[in-house]
């Protein structure tokens, strides 16, 4: 059913550490991989070695850039995925039940059999976690690992999700934030861990570590910056059309 | 968002169809035999072709079933259980007219009921959504409740009634557009809010996790409608609202009435375009976009 637990024995979830992730994407590759042959439909891939390729990832990484006046521009790589909420929006608007938080361990999954595919758990999750497979018409989402962590055949080492144990930085962490003592509870504690949009009421399991402070800048700027023209796209085809009808009314 | 062709026809079509039903289900004097035929199949065709629009764009059509099951949460599943049983309630009704000539007023009601029913779990599909602060407001539903009963009256031939309910249609409209136009900025979600970084200084998107565009941006973010969002406004409400009244002014001709109502179609039909390109989701702004 898609009504939320009251409350989850566990809250297994991660923490993600800006300050030392470097954007390589070895996460997102390595999240991929398993699970395009794990749990669940493959993720598919629409003309990758074509024109404007298209595919289905649980884990991406976006590049920004902070600015406080007057000081040096700071770059922040920022993976992205589930964050696995505890009132997640995306469960409750479920018509058909296929999606669930579980209450054993507060992990959001979708059961693909059930899903039909309307996208409108997407539409309701804030983060852009959870996407839509091209190829099989079924919601796809991150698992954190569901078939890892519980995995038996696998050595110890290996049961976390598969972009922490990939992460050669060690800027991700699994645990459980329902134990007060257990590593993410304490670095979120100590690194003052943040949730992504708290406004929206969402509650998010997994927090972010914020950067630390970085160096000065003495306001030097290329004198060829302003010659850099923005690139503008126009729509073609019909819409082109209609552009182009609506511009001269 | 993705303004779907798919979304637009059912929103358009199933809202009228629903309007004019709830309206024959309410007819102190409703048509009965070939008349009420006519009546009843408009308003079913409309309301059966807008479901069935509806399911073009889901990915596996014939799980449809499973979404009668989860009506505790979803607005989803509410909907399709209120839009079947008002489709079997007015199936009943409109039999009972269309052979019999009977008119079991109680079950016009309750079909009468249903039907608008239908119409507001629509809405609530779209007022729901927090990360689509444009949508989310109950106006949202004052604007798909009242566009189905003025496209309902006016497709049931009461021609006094559409040409007031025009006019209320048109205003719910500019009022919903104004309120939407500053809900954005009002939420208070920016980048800054979504990475957590902005309370050390501006964010700015400076690279997209790949180097093309993936399925949250093409549904998500779509900005070519925008640009002429105010000219479609105005399009919208001539074709919805002001073309109508003119053209049921006139001497009464069919010609004139199939054009007020088609005209009326088509400006509901950019009036929903707009309620879908002009909507920013959150989402975007991680992509340095709305």
């Amino acid at each position: 059913m898609t009504e939320l637990p009251q409350s989850t024995e566990r809250k297994l979830g991660l923490v993600i550490d800006l300050d030392t992730c470097v954007g390589c994407h070895a996460c997102v590759i390595s999240c991929k991989g398993w699970n395009t042959e794990n749990y669940g439909a493959p993720l598919s891939d629409q003309r990758p070695y074509g024109e404007e390729p298209m595919g289905t990832f649980l884990n991406r990484v976006h590049s920004y850039e902070v600015q406080a006046p007057g000081q040096a521009a700071q770059t922040v790589h920022f993976p992205k995925s589930c964050l696995h909420c505890e009132t997640a929006p995306c469960v409750t608007v479920c018509p058909t039940g296929a999606s669930y938080k579980r209450a054993e361990d507060g992990i959001v999954l979708v059961n693909e059999s059930s899903c039909i595919g309307c996208g409108l758990c997407a539409w309701a999750c804030p983060y852009g976690a959870r996407e839509l497979d091209q190829a099989e018409g079924v919601m796809k989402k991150c698992t954190l690992c569901v078939d890892r962590i519980y995995n038996e055949n696998l050595p110890e080492v290996d049961r976390v999700p598969s972009c922490v144990r990939t992460c050669p930085a060690g800027a991700r962490h699994f645990g459980d934030f329902a134990d007060p003592d257990s590593n993410v509870s304490k670095l979120t504690a100590e690194r003052g861990g943040m949730d992504l949009m708290p406004e929206l009421g969402t509650a998010p399991v997994n927090k972010y570590l914020p950067p630390r402070p970085k160096d000065s800048w003495d306001n030097e700027e290329s004198i060829l910056a302003p010659f850099l023209a923005p690139i503008a796209e126009e729509p073609k085809g019909f819409l082109g059309w209609l552009d182009k009808a609506l511009e001269k009314i | 968002m993705h303004p779907a062709a798919s979304v637009i026809i059912f929103t358009t079509l199933s809202g009228l169809g629903f309007g004019l039903l709830a309206w024959l289900g309410i007819d102190a004097t409703p048509p009965t035999g070939w008349g009420a035929f006519g009546y009843f199949f408009i308003g079913f065709s409309f309301a059966v072709g807008g479901l069935m629009a509806s399911t073009f764009h889901l990915g596996h059509p014939e799980r449809a079933w499973r979404a009668f099951s989860q009506w505790k949460t979803s607005w989803l599943s509410r909907e399709g259980i209120c839009a079947v049983a008002a489709l079997i309630v007015m199936g009943l009704y409109a039999a009972a007219l269309v052979f019999f000539a009977r008119h079991y007023v109680i079950l016009g009601w309750i079909g009468t009921v249903l039907s608008l029913g239908t119409v507001f779990t629509t809405s609530m599909i779209y007022g729901q959504l927090k990360t689509i602060p444009r949508w989310n407001t109950p106006m949202t539903s004052v604007l798909y409740m009242t566009f189905a009963i003025t496209g309902g009256a006016l497709l049931s031939g009461k021609v006094a009634i559409a040409c007031v309910l025009f006019f209320v249609a048109g205003l719910v409209q500019i009022l919903w557009w104004k309120q939407g136009d500053s809900a954005f900025a009002e939420r208070g979600t920016d980048l800054g809010t979504a990475t957590g970084l902005g309370d050390r200084g501006t964010v700015r998107s400076m690279a997209h996790p790949h180097t093309s565009p993936n399925y949250l941006m093409r549904e998500f973010v779509h900005v070519i409608g925008r640009k002429h969002a105010q000219k479609l406004r105005v399009i919208s409400l001539i074709l919805m609202a002001v073309l109508p009244v003119l053209l049921l002014m006139l001497p009464f001709h069919h010609i004139f009435a199939i054009a007020a109502v088609a005209s009326h179609i088509a400006g509901v039909a950019v009036s929903r375009w707009l309620f879908f390109a002009e909507a920013e989701h959150v989402v975007g702004l991680y992509y340095g976009m709305r």
